[in-house]
């Protein structure tokens, strides 16, 4: 009788890379319907290109590396790089800026360092910042939420500004951003910061539309949405803990720290969670596996930097928001974390 | 102390960190009692089925052999002896494919039974406690007990343990899956674990036993319960059901709060672990006399009809175990010797048991997850979530991948207890224990290689040694002896400079050595320099005899002259400043090219005592012929120049101070003191010229 040889364990979790992949792509649903119901269906024609982009790409790269192309495709984890992407941009940016980001994401951040696992950076963020710095006016053009707008947009509106520049009647984005008061409005983050640099104090600031009692209009929900999704993950344990409680933890504290020492040009605590990508970072980017510190010690560190580098960015950088650039200036001491935070092992430090 | 047994007493756990809990799987095979096999046609018994030598065989081919019958017999450090299981004719005594996982063939005792089952004659102790220790131990020994929970470690040797233990841990979890062959041996033989468990007290004197059972076995902790109710010095302690608590450090941990230091044995915490059934086997050999012949085997997997456990004879073939239970093959079928996250699969089922063998196991395809293909490492840290060491196995495994061998090292590799708790959660499915295997059987040849290596560069170079020492003492014999013979005068100042010098490299052997092998570099440079030229010392040594009677002749016609005199003493002195500065520039280009040298010589070893001895016998002649030619040099007894070449020297040793240079032969220093002469020579000339 011929017997089939193996190495141990000859058992097996059942978990896959691509069931993980789905689950932070469904954990994002929360966040997305928040984003969709204030801010359009923009974010779902974006997602669309970038997934249709993402995989294209992907399945090129594997063709020119003479890899299978399906294996490298079903694991998802492009995929979830074009869900990040697509929910970090304005959505009604043009058509190419999602495109020329998820193209870098995948060519340029991830196979060319050698694909899945060998990537230094989180794909989606380098893609964000290389966006941010060579598109600057359209990655920043939020739409203010729907309920503030002169003129709501359809959707057929929203296709012909992504792909035409504008809407059917003529409008262009910037057009459209004028609210019902007739003024352009920004993301709160953006408005917050302009004010405090023209010498208003927060609360004459907060008067504006945009802000509802003590949030931006819609930007909490997205927040909130965020949150949800990013707890069912830590359940679900696709994620531990600490990078998210690190970052918020962090993120928490400066804001006090600045709220109490200034009061009149710091926003406070709440503001700096619930607004711009603390969430979305928090939960679905800063925890990247690939690019984050992998000791438990070490998530605490990385997530606490980046809770500190996205405050001090925001209140004191040229950025109203900086959760991209935290993140990546946090993957390049990955390996400096890791390697000072490793756990003690177990009869190590003990008496002989 | 105290408190830490009180805790223990209230049933406290201290759980490891880490842990998966895979599917149980257990009570497919705890339907029904332990059954009994039919006597196998054949039995296959290896020498060795344990962690030692081989014992000495006792027995030949055609011989006639009784159940418990010793086939062989303790013979070098750790070996024990086997047994017959039973009665009948040894057939062959051949290498056989053995319970290993790639088969290894081992020397084995092919016995066909009689079928009659005679038991040899057995001497039962009924009272263990009116023997004394060692007749104890002997019995144990003799009766061939050894570690039945996996690594089949010698049970004597931990039962005589040196070190004083303080709890004895019986190691009843049994955390693997499918495994039910310890859970049914304390169901049905409780009261002769306990018994067992009282000798190995009796051998040990713990303060406390602590038998650890995980709470998925109900029914073997009531029994266990019941049997040491009257021993208030036995615990019966309930752990959580995690995989891998029955881990000899997991449980020690688990248990005691107590961490076994790495690379050390329990013992060294005062903690001994014994495997129930390693103790059951003790309470036989001691209560009843029998030798260990036999075993419980779970037989288990979806391909068995009839899973549960067996007593199963050592030496029985997997082949009529899964027969006697009912066997349907599954297309390329798995059949695994242990559990399925530890054992190992076999590849062919005629291999016997032995004494370490608790399982076999026959999945179908279904039951257990066929390996999927192993993609990329995303750093997701499951694996390090799981490890009950606190490694970082996704780390450990990019290590492995780039042999990256020191790194595996730091990261401690060998603290790895193969448990496969990492690949079990890897969503991957990278096979990451097979990578430490590798590395760590990788990471120990390489570190044979070195010691062989070193050995043979040991033996290398005292070979060279003393074909030098050989070829210098031919050499001496054809020596010339010097030209000259100096004043009673000039030797007196010889002896006073060769004390001074030999003073100061006597303090410290390192920086003579240090001089030496400065001497040696700047020789080699030298000798670079001057490749062309034949060796012109014995000429050279000529020429300075030529140049001294001239300066004697000099000496005398200054002496004639009172006037001249004045002037003489500015010359010399002048002349010694000279000399000094050249030392002095001498010395800092010796540093210069003692860094070119060390580069060359800086992947050598570190010098040892004798050769830095011969280097600094070398570096005393060298400054020896050093004084003597800076001695002859000067000319009216003014020792400034001899000052200056201790100076030199002085400066030389301060200029490097690193003691790994090796030593060098001899030659070189033999040719190194040709010039430290020929040097001296040139300061002599220089001296004498101005």
């Amino acid at each position: 009788m011929k017997l089939t040889m193996a190495s141990s364990p000859h058992s097996h979790s059942h978990k896959s890379l691509s069931r993980l992949m789905l689950t932070v792509i469904l954990a994002c649903i929360p966040g997305l319907i928040a984003q969709l119901y204030f801010f359009g269906t923009g974010v779902i024609i974006q997602l669309v290109l970038a997934l249709l982009t993402v995989s294209i790409s992907e399945a090129i790269i594997m063709l020119i590396r003479k890899r299978p192309v399906w294996p490298a495709l079903s694991d998802g984890s492009a995929w979830l790089t074009a869900v990040l992407l697509a929910l970090s941009i304005p959505p009604l940016a043009p058509w190419w800026v999602i495109v020329i980001g998820s193209f870098f994401a995948i060519v340029i951040v991830k196979q060319l360092y050698g694909g899945l696992g060998f990537n230094l950076f989180n794909p989606a963020m380098a893609a964000y910042v290389l966006l941010l710095i060579s598109f600057p006016v359209q990655m920043t053009t939020w739409m203010p939420v729907n309920d503030l707008l002169a003129n709501p947009v359809s959707l057929a509106q929203q296709l012909s500004v992504i792909f035409n520049g504008f809407t059917s009647g003529g409008f262009s984005v910037d057009q459209l951003r004028v609210g019902v008061d007739g003024v352009t409005m920004a993301t709160p983050l953006d408005t917050i910061k302009t004010d405090i640099a023209h010498g208003l104090t927060v609360t004459e600031s907060m008067q504006a539309a945009i802000f509802n009692s003590w949030l931006g209009q819609g930007w909490g929900w997205v927040n909130l949405g965020f949150l949800i999704g990013g707890l069912y993950l830590i359940k679900a344990k696709v994620i531990n803990w600490h990078i998210p409680v690190g970052v918020i933890a962090s993120l928490t504290t400066c804001s006090a720290i600045g709220y109490i020492a200034a009061p009149g040009t710091e926003p406070g605590v709440v503001f700096h969670l619930f607004s711009g990508a603390t969430m979305l970072g928090a939960f679905f980017i800063a925890t990247d596996p690939v690019s984050a510190a992998t000791t438990n010690r070490g998530r605490l560190i990385y997530g606490a930097l980046i809770g500190l580098l996205v405050y001090l960015i925001r209140t004191f950088g040229g950025y109203p928001d900086a959760m991209a650039f935290a993140v990546l200036l946090l993957n390049m001491a990955v390996p400096l974390i890791d390697y000072y935070t490793q756990p003690r092992t177990y009869g190590h430090g003990v008496n002989k | 102390m105290e408190k830490l047994i009180a805790q223990i007493k209230q049933g406290k756990v201290w759980p490891f960190p880490g842990g998966i809990h895979p599917p149980g799987q257990k009570t497919i095979s705890t339907a029904q009692a332990i059954t009994r096999l039919p006597l196998p046609d054949k039995l296959v018994v290896p020498l060795k089925q344990h962690i030692g030598a081989n014992g000495k065989l006792l027995v030949e081919k055609g011989q006639q052999v009784l159940k418990g019958q010793a086939l062989t017999k303790p013979v070098a450090n750790w070996s024990v002896p086997i047994h017959a299981p039973t009665s009948g004719v040894i057939t062959d005594i051949c290498q056989m494919p053995s319970a290993h996982p790639s088969a290894l063939p081992e020397l084995s005792v092919i016995i066909e039974p009689d079928g009659q089952d005679n038991w040899c004659t057995l001497t039962p102790v009924p009272s263990p406690n009116l023997l004394s220790h060692d007749q104890l131990i002997d019995i144990i020994h003799d009766r061939g007990i050894a570690g039945m929970g996996g690594a089949g470690f010698p049970t004597y040797i931990k039962a005589d343990s040196r070190k004083a233990i303080e709890y004895l841990i019986v190691n009843a979890v049994e955390c693997e899956p499918y495994i039910t062959a310890d859970d049914m041996l304390m169901r049905e033989h409780a009261n002769g674990i306990v018994a067992g468990i009282e000798i190995m007290q009796q051998l040990l004197t713990p303060t406390l036993t602590i038998v650890g059972i995980e709470d998925n076995k109900p029914e073997a902790i009531a029994a266990m319960q019941a049997a040491a109710e009257h021993n208030d010095k036995i615990i019966i302690q309930t752990v959580p059901t995690i995989y891998p608590s029955g881990g000899e450090k997991q449980l020690i941990k688990l248990l005691t709060n107590k961490e076994v230091p790495s690379g050390g044995i329990p013992a060294d915490i005062g903690v001994l672990v014994q495997n129930v059934g390693t103790l059951f086997a003790v309470n036989q050999a001691v209560f009843e006399g029998k030798p260990l012949i036999e075993r419980v085997i779970t037989v288990t997997g979806n391909t068995i009809h009839k899973p549960g456990n067996v007593w199963a004879l050592l030496g029985t073939e997997i082949k009529h175990l899964l027969d006697c239970q009912g066997f349907s093959p599954v297309p390329q079928q798995r059949v695994v010797m242990g559990g399925p996250m530890m054992g190992f699969t076999l590849p062919t089922v005629r291999i016997g048991v032995v004494k370490t063998t608790n399982c076999i196991l026959a999945p179908d395809h279904n039951e257990l997850a066929e390996p999927g293909p192993e993609k990329a490492c995303i750093r997701c840290s499951a694996c390090a979530d799981a490890c009950p060491a606190s490694l970082l196995p996704q780390q450990l495994q990019w290590f492995a991948k780039s042999k990256e061998y020191d790194k595996l090292k730091e990261h401690n590799l060998f603290d790895c207890i193969e448990c496969g708790a990492c690949a079990y959660v890897c969503p991957s499915e990278i096979p990451l224990v097979q990578y430490y295997r590798v590395a760590k059987v990788e990471i120990k040849e390489q570190q044979a290689e070195q010691v062989k290596a070193e050995r043979a560069k040991e033996r290398f170079e005292l070979r060279k040694l003393r074909l030098e020492r050989e070829q210098e003492a031919r050499q001496n014999r054809h020596k010339r002896k010097p030209a000259t013979e100096k004043s009673a005068d000039e030797k007196q100042k010889i002896a006073d400079a060769l004390a001074r010098v030999k003073n100061k490299p006597a303090k410290d052997d390192d920086k003579s050595a240090v001089a030496a092998a400065i001497a040696r570099a700047k020789a080699k440079k030298q000798q670079q320099d001057t490749t062309l030229e034949p060796d012109n010392s014995e000429v050279a040594l000529e020429r300075a005899a030529r140049k001294e009677q001239a300066r004697k002749y000099k000496e005398q016609k200054a002496a004639s002259d009172d006037a001249p005199a004045q002037q003489d003493d500015k010359k010399s002195a002048v002349a010694a400043a000279i000399a000094r500065a050249k030392a002095k520039k001498a010395a800092q280009a010796a540093e210069l090219e003692n860094d070119n040298s060390e580069n060359e010589t800086a992947a050598s070893t570190p010098a040892d005592d004798k050769k830095a001895a011969v280097a600094a016998a070398i570096a005393r002649a060298k400054a020896k012929k050093a004084a003597q030619a800076e001695q002859a040099a000067s000319v009216a007894s003014d020792d400034s120049q001899s000052k200056s070449a201790s100076t030199a020297i002085n400066e030389t040793v301060n200029a490097e101070d690193k003691p790994e240079q090796t030593a060098q032969d001899k030659k070189k220093a033999a040719i190194a003191a040709a010039i430290a002469r020929a040097k001296a020579k040139k300061l002599q000339q220089e001296g004498s010229d101005k």
